[in-house]
């Protein structure tokens, strides 16, 4: 299937969906629920560009995540800001701006980091990563501007710049990142930058060896990788409308965004939407009947199996198992009448 | 010296921690020549080579490549500029099919030179080509897991080749494989030179670089202790001594 | 005018804060400087050990440091069970090391849920004669509740640091860090020798969480705030040598103590990441990539 081709199925299939749940379902909760689903497609999605093409292990999803949401924070508080000290007046920062703005300054830490860590092996980014986690945590938590450690209310604007509530308008957001970011996955795998990113995967050295310039690529990687993570998490204030450090980099982001794309699989722009639409609605559905606590003990173990047993996730089995029938009827094919 | 050497390296020097790895080298190879690189294990001829390519920084000398210095280059750099090298081990692309494993160095050095930059159309005609040239053609769309150890050994002189290389280094393609499978290799290697790529051999299997070389190289402990045409090379003294029992 | 008696007995706390960090550090200076894998679930099983010490402490009143040192051998055992899981999944497939990362990450993960799950995330400490009293010295102020757990962790890193020079298993071990394959010429099985380490590596974890809950109440989620810091100790150290571990830990310890008693004590995680990454950057030798 063409790029273009691909592009234009997505859209149509997230207009569909769109359309189709405006018409069906008038339960909020649906549009709660279905925007934890959709920010998960988009951050395993975005975890993949890193972990799954590049092979590069990133523990920090909640750093990323957190930044898009704090970066709104400091924009809804800035009309009142200017107008306190300035006395400015300024219209509020309309949300796909403020997306824009998380993803901007995600992606620029992400550089940043990338640009520490990168040039090290592997494992190193890896615990560059968990370290920036915490140390984002532990800025938030000093900065009394965002609330600091007991954290901030946002309220919602009251009307809605499309038809129906604001939650449906988040929802609304959150479905076209999702489809904007499976798009540019889906299109990085079949470009030149994709090869690149695979063969670093596959063998960093003899990419380098072979032309391809790794350090450049991996800081592509990490800096999209990022940025789309600040994009996801940028609309979180406004959908929880109260926001503190516990919950924002709450280590659910962390680990779902290892788990969907290992337990989905990691090779493809599949894998991380089916990884997160599957654990996704089951967490949505668990943390109702089970505890939070005992839902992410089953994902982290969840993890650890797939990781042993099924490294290629549920991507992996399905080729595996397609591979296995064809060899098979190649080889009935061979043997001779009987 | 007739013409201006391709690769010179001069006072080339690298250590690991305390340990000297190689010591003030001096290694010119002449554009088109055939140079055997030997020396018993340890004495620093995959560190030479890795200085020489890029994948380690030397930490003093100089190299200059085709009259340009390149030792504060990074290896990518090195192989667009035209310099390139297979691994010992070889390290193919394990998830790639064999014309993916080919598309990457042709996309990043060929296409990424303002010269002969290839259509997309053409790209994989060419992936082809140069697998049909080390007559692995009909398994094109295999993995490399699927290749046996002289296949693997020639996919890693393909992929050197088809980043179009001026130079090329054959880090011990040949070691572990029969008398017949070494003969493949030193085919495709003499082919490539006629060709007019200038070929480095680092060898352990005597006979090949003996029939091979149209100079030789000797390394010992991290030092050339002996540089000329490989008869008189092999009945030097100190290169015998070094080599007993080889 | 910053206050001399607060600065010094700042730096003081640091250097005791110092050889706990040593005691906590010295597990990952085993199993990732000497054998290369990154155990990320480190502070998990620390924590493991600061929880045993707790429900034996809090229902029978034994001493924490005495549980810590019986839990010693069964923490050996469980790490020797680990490392036989991780080279079954993942080194003997020749995996990348990716999965090996994801695999720690989900052990840290589910340690720390699971905790939460059994012990919820009040603050849980453990009563000694020791936890309270401090000595004084002049302007020196030395709370027992750190020296003890210091110096036991000098003495315990003593013991070991001899273990590996002297004992015939000690030397291999070294030697596997340096090359396996020579490793094979002594008629020592790499793997095993490996098993033994990271079980030793595992092992430390019993008195260090131990230490831990001595030195700070604590509740699951503070095992993250250390993953930074062993690696940060063990990278400033060298990676492999115990004294320079030791010294590090001590810098990161004083810098932590100095930053806690000027700037407050919710920056002082930030400290030893902080170093982390201005020590990732600077990339001493032997941090290099390829």
């Amino acid at each position: 299937m063409r790029n273009a081709t691909f592009w234009a199925l997505a859209v149509v299939v997230g207009l569909a969906v769109l359309l189709g749940t405006r018409l069906f379902f008038s339960n909020e909760y649906f549009y709660f629920a279905a925007y934890v689903v959709l920010q998960y497609i988009v951050l395993s999605t975005a975890w993949n560009i890193l972990g799954g093409y590049t092979g590069y292990i990133n523990f920090g999803t909640g750093a990323f995540f957190a930044i898009g949401a704090y970066s709104t924070v400091v924009l809804h508080k800035l009309p009142d800001l200017l107008h306190d000290t300035w006395n400015l007046t300024m219209p509020g920062v309309p949300m796909p701006l403020m997306i824009l703005a998380g993803g901007v300054i995600a992606g620029i830490v992400g550089l940043g980091t990338g640009y520490l860590s990168l040039r090290l092996r592997g494992v190193f980014f890896a615990i560059a990563t968990l370290a920036l986690a915490i140390v984002m945590q532990t800025l938030i938590v000093n900065w009394d501007y965002v609330g600091g450690s007991r954290g901030i209310y946002i309220i919602r604007p009251a009307q809605s710049p499309l038809v129906g509530s604001y939650i449906e308008y988040l929802y609304s957001l959150m479905l076209m990142l999702a489809v904007v970011s499976v798009g540019i996955a889906r299109t990085i795998e079949r470009s030149r930058l994709g090869l690149g990113f695979a063969a670093i995967r596959d063998d960093e050295q003899a990419a380098e060896a072979g032309g391809v310039p790794t350090l450049r690529l991996k800081l592509i990687a990490t800096t999209l990788s990022g940025a789309l993570m600040g994009m996801a998490g940028a609309p979180l204030p406004y959908y929880v409308t109260y926001l503190d450090p516990g919950s924002a980099f709450n280590l659910a982001y962390a680990v779902n965004a290892v788990a969907m794309p290992v337990i989905g699989g990691m090779t493809s722009w599949i894998g991380p939407v089916i990884g997160a639409i599957l654990l996704g609605t089951i967490q949505q559905l668990a943390t109702v009947t089970i505890s939070s606590a005992l839902n992410l003990l089953i994902v982290g173990l969840l993890l650890i199996l797939f990781v042993i047993i099924a490294p290629n996730g549920i991507v992996g089995l399905v080729r595996a198992q397609r591979r296995r029938r064809a060899i098979r009827l190649a080889e009935l094919a061979e043997r001779p009448a009987q | 010296m007739n013409a201006a050497p391709i690769l010179a390296a001069s006072g080339l020097g690298k250590r690991f921690g305390g340990f000297v790895a190689l010591a003030d080298i001096e290694l010119t190879v002449a554009p088109g020549e055939r140079l055997g690189l030997i020396g018993p294990n340890g004495s620093g001829k995959s560190t030479l080579v890795n200085c020489l390519c890029g994948t380690l920084r030397n930490e003093t000398g100089t190299v200059t490549f085709a009259g340009q210095r390149i030792d504060g280059l990074a290896a990518h750099r090195r192989t667009r500029l035209g310099l390139a090298r297979s691994f010992q081990l070889p390290k193919p692309f394990h998830t790639l099919n064999l014309i993916d494993n080919l598309r990457v160095p042709l996309l990043y050095t060929v296409n990424a030179r303002a010269d002969h930059r290839l259509a997309a159309s053409d790209v994989e005609a060419r992936c082809h080509e140069l697998l049909r040239q080390v007559s692995l053609g009909d398994k094109a769309r295999r993995l490399p897991s699927d290749l046996t150890q002289v296949e693997m050994r020639k996919l890693e002189l393909a992929r050197a080749v088809a980043t179009r290389p001026r130079l090329l280094f054959a880090d011990e393609a040949m070691a572990g494989l029969s008398p017949s499978e070494i003969k493949e290799i030193l085919a495709v290697l003499f082919r490539l030179n006629e060709a007019g790529i200038t070929i480095v051999l680092i060898e352990h299997i005597m006979s090949a670089v003996m029939s091979f070389s149209t100079r030789l190289a000797v390394l010992v402990a991290g030092q050339k202790i002996a540089d000329g045409p490989p008869p008189e090379v092999v009945r030097n003294p100190e290169v015998e001594r070094a080599y007993l029992g080889q | 005018m910053v206050s001399f008696d607060l600065l010094v007995n700042a730096i003081v706390a640091g250097v005791l804060l110092g050889g706990f960090y040593a005691a906590v550090s010295v597990g990952i200076t085993i199993s990732f400087g000497m054998l290369d894998i990154a155990n990320i679930a480190q502070p998990a099983f620390i924590l493991l050990g600061s929880y045993a010490a707790y429900i034996f402490n809090s229902s029978f009143q034994i001493d924490p440091i005495l549980v810590g040192i019986v839990m010693t051998p069964i923490f050996f055992a469980i790490g020797m069970a680990v490392y036989r899981l991780y080279y079954y999944a993942f080194e003997m497939r020749g995996e990348q090391a990716i999965q090996g990362l994801a695999f720690f990450f989900g052990l840290l993960f589910v340690a720390e849920v699971s905790l939460i799950l059994v012990f919820g995330v009040d603050y849980r400490f453990v009563e000694a004669p020791y936890i309270g009293p401090s000595l004084r010295f002049g302007i020196f102020d030395l709370p027992l509740r750190m020296l003890i757990p210091c110096v036991v962790s000098l003495g315990m890193i003593g013991v070991l640091q001899l273990y590996l020079s002297r004992s015939f298993i000690g030397r291999a071990i070294l030697a596997v860090s340096q090359d396996s394959g020579a490793l094979q010429l002594m008629a020592a099985n790499p793997t095993r020798i490996k098993e033994i380490a990271f079980g030793i590596s595992i092992a430390t974890c019993a008195l260090a969480g131990t230490f831990l809950i001595i030195i700070q109440p604590v509740e699951p989620s503070i095992g993250r705030d250390y993953i930074g810091r062993i690696f940060a100790i063990c990278v400033l150290g060298g990676m492999t040598s115990f004294p320079g571990m030791v010294g590090a830990a001590m810098l990161v310890g004083v810098a932590e103590s100095i930053t806690a008693t000027f700037y407050g004590p919710s920056w002082a995680p930030a400290v030893a990441f902080g170093f982390l990454l201005v020590v990732l950057a600077v990339r001493p030798a032997g941090l290099a990539g390829r």
